[in-house]
């Protein structure tokens, strides 16, 4: 099955192999991940998208390189939300490209097939299965076959297994694995879910809001964990807290209106002067 | 249960294992299955432990209720998708097997046709419809049984999925469903009987449907295709594509985003349970003895699920004790006090959700756990 | 006047036609009274005196009647009294006679009914008297029957211009008769002649035909538009209340067809309160149904709904078993029997627009009644407080909250319209159904079918498509039969819903993703 059992996720190395969602997905239309020969893994160019007049995304263009983690600030409805939408498959945009790596259209992918092909996503509200055990949720996130007829015989084989219980460890989560995870605390559900992403293996990670109603500690040690994910995936974080950003981020990017008003290193963005009046009013 | 310690390859034994109350039930669905034969057949009529004909005919259209519960529980209980026209794939079944039991009553209509039911005859028609070809065969009947239900809810499912209508709106149009197809076989055209339906049958692979041996045979297949389904859907339940189904009901679109063409998980659980709706049916019919398009009535379908609601979805067993709990509270009420038994349909429905949110199986593994954790802290 | 009355007993036929005609030149309305008694049989003169009299059976002698000063004359025994009597010849000039009276009515009707009359039997007098008419006749429908008639009287002519002028005249005739006589002049006998000779005339006549044809076609046309408008207005007013409750507040509401039978039944109530004034009944039904109805709604989302919210499937089923309650209920106290609902004169009786087409009032009332419904919910949702806060609930219940709404009673007062919009249908549907404890059943699919065709949320998605669907299922009526045609519509609505989940008019935006 999986052969590639991934590593702890502690190092930064950058040699590790992205894994390839290869043959096995024979009944899916996604024979093989992305071609970001090129270095860049995901091309937004010129997406527009407007609900009854009101554009959330306006002509937004936006690239991201392989391994980056790319922090997205931006004031309530800036579109930060509706650009997940439009990278994972849940809303269509009236206009534009969107190509994840060089050859995968993503326009012209179901969300199923957009998730096989390599992206993850973690919602704003953490959203996990409730009624079943932390242990089953990993099970469910797992890379793979995701058929119906496969899953029916399907018995979890002994590498999956010790790749459930690495994920299980990284996210601080090994002593409650049998609880179900309606049960965990608002931390600790955020975590599991960054662990459904994890074992996922997706090569673009989109994460929205992780450290919302963490503790402190929670929060360094989340900054910790995405952190040691760039090089190895491609990671976008979507954050309100400025401090959360400046401690992972290299580069920001500031949506404002459906459209990038600025970009650079935390520094450069919070001294820009429209920055300063979009977010100060200054 | 540590998954680790009992090892991958025993999840699903596992899983059984822990069905205390499927345990139970299969327990006393073999009990029956002795019993019932023994009772009814063995002992003799002026014993006072004797069971009549009348009461194993009525156990068996309980059990037929049941594994119809169950089919719903499955859709309803592990996919979140409420079936308001569960009734009607009952009914397909049902109907497939009349026209067969149509066919073998041949020349002993009441117009002695060898050919054409009384029905047709009545009607002045002068051959067999095309599709009522085949159906002299018992095996063709059998395997109509199970595609009819199954295509039509194929065809159904995979446009109302693909588009992913859900919730109340799938209610909805299922209810529209059993309702078209209830107004077409009230139609004398359609060439099921009109609102008369089929009835009068003789016999069924040339043994006499008013036997008792019989009557006893289609009540112990019914036993075993009871027990059968339960653990079917224990098992695909229990199985990654059962969390899978369940994790669609809690959360779909964390599914879909965790690659998981939810379409297909959805329609095949969905076609599934509208085989065993059939079967069900095809079971119904010849211990009954009567098939009519008020079977169709979507009042029916909703009743199916209030009997799931009753004794508490997700549970599967707690389905068949909602079916035989209802049932038997009909059957009494209708006979004892007719005008009130729809008070207390009505009142079951009002009453249920509000205060049985996990239906009566729900409260007793309540009331046991908190009895439990009082005698642990006392 | 006296004296020609007087000379009546004792004429001969032939002067008894001279004297009819001069009674008629007098033009006195007492005269009509007089030959309409001799046409039927009830002139006698008293074998006495030969004073005439009108009379009418009383028992075994006759009540008599003066016709100088329509005064009573007492009664006797038929011995005395000789009938003035008729013969065909006669009888056809009295009608005549008669119809001359009734052209000069003010009720269109009547004059109508008398150029009718006169057209049987034409002859020089009669053409005189309708040319004359026909300059001065004010209303379209007679001047139009007069037209036909002496076109058809002309087609007679032994003169082909003639003929070829009337045949002009009668293209623009719906008149049945019309059609068959020109029908007739174009078809071929089977020994090759034809009913007209003059070929010029024959082709007027089939070029006649064509566009009586067109217009007939034309006017089936809109009897089926107006057809398929009432049905699909039934079908809204079913659907209206739905369409707040559900399409509002999300609530899906099973008993509201069982509101919708409350309100039947309230109108029947009413009736039986007030036997003498049935013409007021419904009046007086619409404001205490929408009460009765309105006040079950408050109660039921009071003591059930509001502790579902958020549960829409099981909100489902507890609304469904208060439908059965309900119903039951309704046997219990009314039996299970239908209830007679009468209808007041002015619902009762159809509009005859032209010869081809007409349309009964009931019919014509429910379209109406409907939209003024439809326009008044609307603006009650749009320019009223409540409607203010429902809107504002319906969009953000939280944000409302805060705002200072009191959202409970928002929801409540939500349903309650609902469900009162639903009792003022059921007065409606109680003129054109059977009031019985099935009544609200019938229509619960058909009107969850319209919300979410029309878009749930919208009401004016509501109100088209459920006359869309009305007209369709009209349209389909004549090919099909009315069974078929509903199933088709079912079905077409089945998979509308499949392809387009949202609706004819979804609500788009944020808000709709959910």
């Amino acid at each position: 099955m999986i052969k590639a059992v991934m590593g702890r996720f502690s190092g930064r190395s950058h040699s590790a192999k992205p894994p390839r969602v290869g043959p096995m997905l024979a009944p899916n239309r996604i024979e093989t991940g992305p071609d970001s020969s090129r270095g860049v893994i995901l091309y937004l160019e010129d997406i527009t998208v407007s609900f009854d007049g009101f554009r959330a995304l306006n002509a937004l263009t936006l690239y991201i390189e392989v391994g980056e983690l790319r922090c997205i600030i931006g004031p309530n409805g800036a579109g930060k939300t509706t650009m997940m939408d439009v990278i994972t498959g849940k809303t269509r945009p009236d206009t534009g490209s969107a190509w994840f790596g060089q050859t995968l259209d993503l326009l012209a992918l179901t969300e199923p097939e957009i998730a096989q092909a390599g992206i993850g996503r973690k919602f704003q509200k953490p959203t996990v299965f409730e009624h079943h055990t932390v242990f089953e949720n990993l099970e469910l996130a797992m890379a793979g076959d995701k058929s119906v007829w496969k899953w029916l015989y399907a018995r979890i084989t002994p590498a999956e297994l010790e790749h459930i219980e690495q994920v299980l460890e990284t996210v601080r989560l090994t002593e409650r694995r049998d609880e179900r995870a309606g049960a965990l605390s608002h931390g600790q559900k955020q975590w599991l879910e960054i662990g459904m992403l994890l074992i996922q293996e997706p090569q673009l990670l989109l994460v929205d809001e992780p450290v919302a109603g963490m503790t402190p500690q929670e929060v360094e040690r989340t900054a910790e964990l995405l952190a040691s994910l760039a090089g190895r995936h491609s990671v976008i974080v979507v954050e309100h807290d400025m401090e959360f950003v400046r401690s992972i981020a290299r580069q920001v990017t500031v949506l404002h209106e459906g459209s990038v008003l600025a970009q650079g290193s935390i520094d450069e963005v919070q001294s820009n002067a429209r920055v300063r009046e979009v977010y100060l009013g200054v | 249960m540590d998954a680790m310690t009992i090892g991958p390859r025993n999840r699903l034994i596992a899983a059984l294992r822990a069905d205390r109350g499927g345990q139970w039930f299969l327990a006393v669905l073999l009990a029956t299955g002795v019993l019932a034969p023994l009772l009814n057949l063995a002992v003799p009529p002026s014993s006072a432990l004797h069971l009549s004909s009348y009461t194993v005919t009525l156990i068996g259209k309980y059990m037929t209720y049941a594994m119809l519960a169950i089919a719903v529980d499955l859709i309803w209980g592990y996919c979140g998708i409420l079936s308001l026209g569960h009734g009607a794939f009952f009914a397909l079944g049902g109907y497939a097997i009349g026209m067969y039991l149509m066919r073998e009553i041949g020349t002993r209509g009441v117009y002695g046709d060898p050919v054409l039911p009384d029905f047709m005859v009545f009607l002045n028609w002068k051959q067999l419809p095309w599709f009522w070809y085949g159906f002299n065969h018992f095996a063709f009947a059998a395997l109509m049984v199970v595609v009819v239900p199954g295509l039509l809810a194929l065809v159904f499912g995979f446009l109302a999925f693909r588009s992913r209508v859900s919730g109340v709106y799938l209610s909805i149009i299922t209810q529209a469903l059993t309702y078209a197809l209830m107004l077409a076989f009230f139609r004398n055209d359609m060439g099921f009987g009109g609102n008369n339906g089929f009835t009068d049958f003789k016999d069924i692979l040339g043994f006499n449907l008013q036997a008792p041996g019989t009557r006893m045979a289609l009540f112990l297949v019914t036993v075993l295709a009871l027990g059968g389904s339960y653990l079917l859907c224990r098992c695909i339940v229990a199985s990654r594509a059962g969390r899978v189904i369940a994790a669609i009901r809690d959360a779909e679109s964390r599914a879909r985003f965790l690659g998981y063409r939810v379409e297909s998980y959805k329609l095949w659980v969905f076609v599934f349970s509208a085989v065993l709706a059939g079967i069900a049916g095809a079971l119904y019919v010849p211990q009954i003895g009567i098939i009519n398009p008020s079977e169709f009535s979507p009042a029916n379908s909703i009743e199916i699920v209030i009997w799931v609601a009753i004794g508490g979805r997700g549970t599967l067993y707690g389905a068949v004790v909602g079916a035989l709990l209802v049932n038997y509270a009909k059957t009494y009420f209708t006979a004892a006090l007719p005008s009130m038994w729809l008070y207390a349909l009505g009142a079951l429905f009002v009453l249920v959700p509000l205060f049985l949110p996990r239906g009566v199986v729900g409260a007793v593994t309540q009331l046991r756990s908190r009895m439990i954790g009082a005698g642990a802290t006392s | 006047m006296p004296q020609l009355l007087q000379q009546l007993p004792d004429a001969s036929y032939a002067d008894k036609q001279t004297l009819i005609k001069q009674l008629a030149a007098t033009h006195d309305p007492r005269v009509r009274v007089v030959l309409n008694a001799l046409l039927e049989g009830n002139l006698y003169a008293r074998s006495s005196d030969h004073q005439v009299f009108i009379t009418r059976a009383d028992g075994d002698n006759l009540a008599l009647t003066d016709p100088l000063t329509a005064a009573p004359a007492g009664t006797a025994s038929s011995d005395g009294l000789t009938r003035i009597g008729v013969n065909n010849q006669l009888r056809k000039t009295l009608r005549v006679a008669l119809a001359q009276f009734d052209l000069s009515s003010p009720d269109a009707g009547v004059r109508r009914e008398a150029v009718r009359e006169m057209l049987r039997a034409v002859d020089a007098q009669t053409v005189e008297v309708l040319r004359g008419r026909l300059h001065e006749e004010q209303d379209k429908g007679v001047r139009a029957d007069i037209r036909d008639g002496l076109a058809l009287a002309d087609l007679d002519s032994g003169d082909a211009d003639t003929r070829l002028a009337a045949v002009k005249t009668l293209a623009g005739s719906l008149n049945l008769d019309v059609y068959n006589r020109l029908s007739s002049m174009v078809e071929q006998a089977s020994d090759g002649s034809y009913g007209e000779s003059d070929p010029r005339v024959r082709a007027a006549a089939q070029s006649s035909i064509r566009a009586i044809n067109r217009w007939r076609i034309f006017y089936s046309g809109i009897q089926t538009l107006l057809f398929g408008l009432s049905q699909g207005s039934v079908l809204v007013l079913a659907a209206i209340g739905l369409a707040i409750t559900f399409g509002v507040m999300g609530v899906i509401n099973m008993a509201h067809g069982e509101l919708m039978m409350l309100g039947a039944y309230t109108t029947y109530v009413v009736q039986l309160l007030m036997p003498q004034h049935i013409g007021a009944s419904i009046l007086v039904a619409i404001p205490a149904a929408f009460l009765v109805s309105g006040l079950a709604g408050i109660a039921i989302e009071r003591t059930i709904v509001r502790h579902l919210y958020g549960r829409p499937l099981e909100t489902l089923l507890a609304t469904f078993g208060l439908s059965l309650v309900l119903q039951q209920a309704v046997r219990d106290i009314f039996s299970a029997n239908n209830r007679p609902v009468q209808s007041p004169e002015w619902i009762s009786g159809q509009l005859q627009i032209n010869q081809a087409l007409s349309i009964t009032y009931n019919r014509l009332y429910i379209i109406v009644f409907t939209f003024v419904l439809f326009l008044v919910l609307l603006q009650v949702l749009k320019r009223t407080r409540l409607g203010l806060e429902v809107r504002a609930v319906a969009q953000n219940r939280a944000m409302a909250k805060a705002m200072g709404i009191r959202t409970e009673w928002v929801d409540a007062l939500t349903f309650g319209l609902g469900s009162g919009i639903a009792g003022i249908a059921g007065v409606a549907l109680s003129q054109l159904t059977n009031v019985g404890p099935n009544l609200g059943q019938s229509y619960i699919v058909d009107s969850f079918m319209v919300v979410v065709f029309g878009g749930v949320g919208n009401l004016w998605g509501t109100e088209l498509g459920g006359n869309a669907l009305g007209i369709v299922n009209k349209l389909l009526e004549p090919y099909s039969g009315a069974v078929l045609a509903k199933i088709f519509v079912l079905v077409f609505l089945i998979l509308f819903i499949q392809r387009r989940p949202r609706g004819l008019f979804p609500q788009k935006g944020r808000a709709a993703d959910g």
